[in-house]
């Protein structure tokens, strides 16, 4: 569903991403790990049309994305880390004109607003200002605003920083629920545990290249554990990306 | 372009702004509170009310005819509010700021100017205190001030009693002086005559004749506004001032706002989903020019419904340039976006750029008070042709031709800042 092949991104002398290559499958969720600075929100960003990679492509369904206005564009979805929302609008403002940069209106806009909501369990808040919900509700309409259109792709770029367990949780039957549907699911995250629950592949990134991908059992057998026993993904990678402190 | 993006971008961004109770008070009520104030200070005294008078004290201590003469013509002379202190409360007075000039007359006055009048005599000097803050009225003082003088002593000198008793007391100190035989033969003739005129009395049931020096003409004064009958009003030139000056500032806070949704990731949203670079641009441009074009139009419907402004041009003029200036104003907040920097240093970058615009423009006060110089120079800001293109339709009353120019450089302005912005924008989200 989607293929990135061998972006490279540079920022003047620094270079953040490099030869970067990966594939998401339908119905499948992958785990992009790595340290602060890794690489992997400018690996998201390229994905998403917010950055031009210098080199590479992101094909979607097999064709090359192109262009701010590409038709395919609409197939893929973004959760970014940020709350972009606007606080001072209700749910359903906010909704309606993330949905309208799509293209949606009318009933199938209503129709697409009620659904999204429904998921993340915001149905009974759609009229409430956004600046009323709490950190954990902000969390879920993020997420409700990256599914609004349909897409077959969801980006995800830590989509679940600052949120209570409930919150989270609900969050991650939400995304099972999405895989279950066939999306294709890329989701960026210091949380080990979240892609330990989550993730069918492991993407782990560092200095701006991709340094493991594989399955948790793949990776996991890569490190032996403490007592002979099976490595934590945690163990896995700091072994891969060492103890030093990132900035 | 997509329209439905487009009119979705629209229509949030006039949500998001009239949400904001704070910026729909700044940007509509205190245009409209601070336009009345500066238009009820220029708009003059209308047709009927009394002029301003400058205070001003006069300190006689000559008590001649002439001096008494003086104080009269003053006292009755309606651009003055007089009082008549001692010397310290009149030098006090203007000390304080209670009056703008004190005009103090020393002991002697009227025999030295009578001697003076006809060039023999020593001048004698006339005090003025003057406040240094107001060298405007000061200057008025004066002329107003010379005009009395000339008038009284001219009055005396050829029919009053101190004007003879002078002519009598110099005709003999002429006779023993050292002038030349010419020129002494000359004035002794002139005020033989003089003396002759004041001795003729007047013809039966004629009044006694004027006398003395006055100023040989009157002037008839026509305002050249719309029409001969429309009084200037200068609640047009202020509101009209103050709404473009408080639009620019809310365009300035929509280019701050769109960095800070930058900031918060919103521009993400934006630039993921599949809209081009011109909807997103031409988005922000239309709200902008109509909610700058609703804060010119609700200014000046409160200006035509309270304070009697009207458009005694053309109406299509007029809206021209209001549209003209609002596009200008919103590609304004786009520039604003686009070379901000962050919000906190575009605020304070912008704040001083708004305030030269609008007082160079003309937007505070009319530009015929700046130096030569300045007034060619300040062509090129954009609040200039629009407070000129709104003079020109409201009180100025002149038609659709005058609204040409002002709109096409308007609109020039707008072209440029908007392709500068687009240029200069980042497009780019990390």
């Amino acid at each position: 569903m989607l293929e990135i092949r061998h972006l490279r991104k540079s920022f003047g002398p620094l270079v953040a991403v490099d030869d970067v290559s990966f594939a998401v499958e339908r119905g499948r969720l992958v785990g992009l790990l790595g340290p602060n600075g890794a690489g992997k929100t400018t690996t998201v960003s390229m994905i998403a049309g917010l950055l031009t990679p210098d080199r590479g492509d992101v094909l979607v369904g097999g064709a090359r994305l192109a262009g701010d206005t590409d038709p395919k564009k609409r197939r893929i979805g973004l959760v970014p880390q940020d709350l972009a929302l606007y606080d001072e609008m209700s749910a359903r403002a906010n909704l309606r004109f993330f949905g309208a940069l799509y293209g949606l209106s009318g009933a199938a806009l209503d129709k697409a607003i009620a659904s999204a909501l429904d998921l993340v369990g915001l149905a009974d808040r759609i009229h409430d200002r956004v600046s009323s919900y709490s950190g954990g509700m902000k969390r879920r309409l993020n997420l409700a605003a990256g599914l609004l259109h349909d897409p077959d792709i969801l980006l995800l770029d830590e989509p679940t920083v600052g949120v209570d367990p409930q919150s989270r949780n609900a969050i991650f039957d939400n995304l099972e629920l999405l895989k279950s549907r066939g999306k294709a699911l890329l989701y960026t995250t210091h949380y080990m545990e979240e892609v330990e629950r989550l993730a069918d592949r492991i993407v782990v990134v560092d200095h701006g290249r991709v340094i493991a991908d594989d399955t948790l059992a793949g990776l996991q057998s890569r490190v032996a554990g403490v007592g002979g026993g099976r490595a934590t993904l945690e163990t896995v990678f700091l072994t891969l990306t060492g103890r030093s402190l990132r900035d | 372009m997509a329209l439905i993006p487009l009119a979705a971008m629209v229509r949030k961004d006039l949500q998001l702004f009239f949400s904001d109770r704070r910026s729909v008070i700044v940007s509509f009520v205190v245009p409209i509170a601070i336009a009345s104030f500066f238009g009820s200070i220029f708009s003059g005294p209308g047709n009927n009310a009394e002029p301003a008078r400058i205070a001003v004290s006069i300190v006689d201590h000559d008590s001649s005819a002439i001096s008494k003469a003086i104080v009269a013509a003053a006292d009755a002379d309606k651009n003055f509010r007089l009082t008549r202190p001692d010397e310290a409360g009149a030098r006090d007075a203007v000390k304080r700021g209670r009056t703008s000039a004190a005009v103090i007359i020393p002991q002697g006055f009227g025999d030295a100017a009578g001697n003076a009048f006809f060039g023999s005599g020593e001048k004698p000097a006339l005090d003025i205190v003057y406040d240094p803050s107001r060298s405007i009225e000061v200057a008025m003082v004066r002329g107003i001030l010379t005009q009395h003088v000339m008038e009284a002593v001219s009055r005396e000198m050829f029919g009053g009693e101190q004007g003879k008793k002078l002519i009598a007391q110099t005709l003999p100190q002429l006779a023993s002086s050292t002038m030349p035989a010419e020129q002494k033969r000359a004035l002794i003739d002139m005020l033989a005559s003089i003396q002759k005129l004041y001795d003729q009395p007047p013809a039966p049931g004629a009044a006694p004749p004027r006398r003395g020096i006055t100023v040989p003409y009157t002037v008839r004064e026509e305002a050249m506004t719309a029409g001969s009958n429309i009084a200037y009003n200068g609640y047009a030139h202020s509101f009209g001032g103050m709404a473009i000056q408080f639009l620019l500032f809310a365009m300035a806070n929509a280019g701050i706002e769109m960095l800070l949704e930058r900031q918060r990731g919103l521009w993400k949203r934006l630039r993921s989903a599949p809209v081009s670079r011109l909807t997103l641009l031409a988005g922000k441009g239309v709200s902008g020019t109509l909610i700058s074009l609703m804060i010119l139009l609700v200014s000046f419907a409160f200006a035509i419904i309270v304070f009697g402004v009207r458009i005694h041009g053309s109406i299509a003029g007029f809206l021209s340039i209001a549209i003209a200036c609002s596009m200008m104003a919103a590609a304004f907040g786009l520039l604003v976006a686009a070379v901000g920097g962050t919000p906190a240093t575009a605020r304070g970058v912008t704040t001083l750029a708004v305030l030269m615009m609008v007082m160079l423009g003309g937007a505070w006060v009319p530009t015929f008070i700046f130096p030569a110089w300045l007034q060619q120079l300040t062509m090129i800001v954009p609040v200039r042709w629009a407070v000129d293109g709104l003079d020109a339709m409201t009180w100025r009353g002149i038609g659709l031709s005058g609204a040409v120019v002002p709109t096409l450089v308007l609109l020039g302005f707008a072209a440029a800042f908007a392709a500068l912005a687009a240029a200069r924008f980042r497009w780019e989200e990390r």
